[in-house]
């Protein structure tokens, strides 16, 4: 928002607290509405608990000696968790949120799971989730970095000739109706089998992923520059190589930083699906596997909530570096 | 020069002939008409299928790291009924049931809050922001929650087509202009009217891309949740055991189905969008 106080917007002749005016008119447009429905979420998170978790929460009762409605185990095996909790709430409510593994952990729960395994563990415990976003955060990066470069230059060949548009292109598509991830375990085996293992397959699965997104928006940025810009440059006498670094590449910016942020959320998908079939002992897809095999809820839901994390900073990072870049290149003031 | 060399040079030779050919296509007269448009990149990808199956054969490629494309289609005929099997579960009990809940269900929570305008501010940003999360991290939950059929398979790819499809239909019916809903007042037409004569049609360009972009979600989130276990059948499945038992020709055909049901899945919606929005700019010609 801008600092100067727009004359003719609502709340801006507000005594002369225009300022405070506009903080308030701005809350209200935006971020009221989105607290609202983020607590929303929780609350409705909150509630989900108490249903889900009822089955253990009346087994953990009725085996400390506390009266539960059904008296029999066997009565209460066909009931669904909202019958249970319905039938005796006092019980279903009291032991919903401290379960060790409940069925749908509490966000308290996975908060203070998540503060415990990132701020109080070391970041080089095999436990701690800084160690685990780490391994696929390098992972991604590196995906990352491969699919972005051949993206561009894919798109570059794409906008220079026309055989390669006609060729390409469609195939392009086609290949990401592809679910990719289909191919994922055997990538990781092939790449395995001629030497080639730990990060690279990973990294693969992840450049698959992104170079999708990066090839679409550079050739639609490097073909924004319409005829009356193109034309100009001709009268210059500029060459071809001249066009490309003068005006095509500096007007694709804009769609290149668009694609970039859809394509590293896909690479980090890539990156923590590649863990899935390998049985790999560190990062969030592994410990997203981990604890699937052993119950462990809260560990899962950790991890997720890393990833999502991880996903939002980075997402994040790319954003402000296309404010900077773009505000020096006098694109946006 | 040996057998195996042979092969490599015929296919760097054909390699050239189809790009030749292509670009003959490609910069000749014929190249704005719709036969061209389709045979270049038809060319293009039998050159490719031509160029794995020699080079395959001619260095001698053992089958565990890739197979020729002729093994894959014998393997593919051989064990039809199998992949037919897989299929039916992976991709009409899992991904097809939970794209049609996951759509329908964002698509009516969006009309729904669409009525509040507070609502619609705050689901924007949330759903975009959902929408970029790995979403497919949730498997391992679901399948605990839903058991290993195609139950889990299918609550997969509801959460993951959700928020894409929110957020579509969300700014599609967003996108009309107060001069058309004024219109539409002084026509004297109620909330409905705007809604199904208006609003609907102005969203279709968006709700249809939400559409596709969930077509290719919903195939993965069904094949990835069967990494998290399944019952004997299913893409997923047949996948990583094939892949534990080395038979890569099996794990190609397993791909090559998904490719087809992925591409099919894509081009009837497209189909659809296409007699659908046919007003639209992108599909005048």
């Amino acid at each position: 928002m801008s600092n100067t106080a727009p004359l003719a917007a609502q709340g801006a002749g507000v005594g002369r607290s225009g300022r405070v005016a506009l903080w308030a008119r701005g809350f209200s447009r935006g971020l009221a509405p989105v607290l609202t429905v983020v607590a929303a979420i929780l609350a409705l998170w909150y509630l989900a608990c108490i249903p889900m978790n009822a089955p253990q929460s009346v087994l953990t009762a009725s085996r400390a000696d506390i009266a539960v409605d059904p008296e029999s185990p066997s009565d209460r095996r066909g009931m669904s968790g909202t019958a249970l909790a319905l039938r005796n709430p006092g019980v279903a409510l009291s032991y919903a949120y401290v379960q060790d593994r409940p069925k749908l952990p509490a966000p308290h729960q996975v908060s203070v799971e998540l503060w415990n395994s990132t701020a109080v563990l070391a970041p080089t415990s095999p436990r701690s989730l800084i160690y685990h976003a780490w391994v696929t955060l390098s992972a991604t990066a590196l995906g990352f970095a491969i699919g972005t470069g051949l993206g561009i230059l894919l798109a570059v060949g794409i906008v220079h000739s026309r055989v390669m548009d006609m060729s390409v292109m469609p195939w392009a598509i086609i290949s990401q109706t592809i679910p990719i991830i289909a191919i994922a375990p055997m990538i990781i085996v092939v790449l395995y089998s001629v030497g080639i293992q730990g990060l690279i397959p990973k990294a693969v699965i992840s450049a698959y992923l992104s170079f999708f997104p990066v090839i679409v928006g550079m050739v639609k940025g490097l073909r924004s520059p319409d005829s009356m810009q193109l034309d100009l440059l001709r009268t210059y006498g500029a060459k071809k190589s001249e066009m490309f670094w003068k005006l095509r590449l500096p007007s694709s910016m804009p769609y290149l930083f668009a694609s970039l942020k859809i394509g590293f959320a896909a690479s980090l998908v890539g990156a923590i699906v590649g863990e899935l079939p390998t049985g790999a002992s560190a990062g969030l897809g592994a410990r997203l596997l981990a604890g699937s095999y052993y119950g462990q809820t809260i560990q899962i839901w950790s991890a997720l909530f890393a990833a999502a994390i991880l996903a939002a900073l980075s997402v994040g990072l790319i954003g402000a570096l296309e404010r900077v870049l773009l505000r020096r290149m006098g694109m946006q003031q | 020069m040996s057998g195996g060399m042979i092969l490599v040079v015929f296919a760097l030779i054909l390699w050239a002939a189809g790009w030749a050919l292509n670009a003959r296509l490609a910069h000749g007269p014929v190249s704005q008409t719709r036969a061209a448009q389709i045979a270049v990149p038809v060319i293009f990808g039998l050159t490719l299928i031509a160029m794995w199956e020699l080079i395959v054969r001619g260095l001698a490629v053992p089958g565990v790291i890739l197979p020729a494309p002729s093994a894959i289609a014998a393997t593919f005929v051989a064990q039809a009924g199998t992949l037919w099997e897989d299929f039916v579960q992976t991709f009409v009990k899992g991904a097809l049931s939970g794209f049609v809940i996951g759509c329908l269900a964002a698509f009516a929570f969006a009309i729904l809050a669409d009525r509040t305008e507070f609502l619609r501010r705050g689901i924007l940003p949330v759903g975009n922001f959902m929408a970029a999360l790995p979403i497919v991290g949730t498997a391992p939950i679901l399948v605990m929650w839903f058991g290993f059929d195609w139950h889990s398979k299918a609550a997969v790819v509801v959460v993951m087509v959700f928020f894409p499809m929110l957020v579509n239909t969300v700014a599609g019916l967003a996108d009309t202009s107060a001069m058309q809903r004024d219109l539409m007042r002084t026509y004297g037409a109620g909330y409905f009217q705007t809604l199904v004569k208006l609003r609907l049609p102005a969203a279709m360009p968006f709700i249809f891309n939400g559409l596709k972009i969930s077509t290719t979600l919903a195939l993965i989130g069904a094949i990835v949740a069967e990494f998290f276990g399944s019952p004997i059948r299913g893409v997923g499945f047949r996948i990583s055991t094939s892949v534990g038992q080395l038979a890569l020709d099996m794990v190609w055909a397993e791909i090559v189905v998904a490719a087809l049901a992925g591409t099919l899945f894509y081009g009837a919606v497209a189909a659809l969008e296409k007699r659908v929005t046919f007003w639209h700019p992108s599909h005048r010609h």
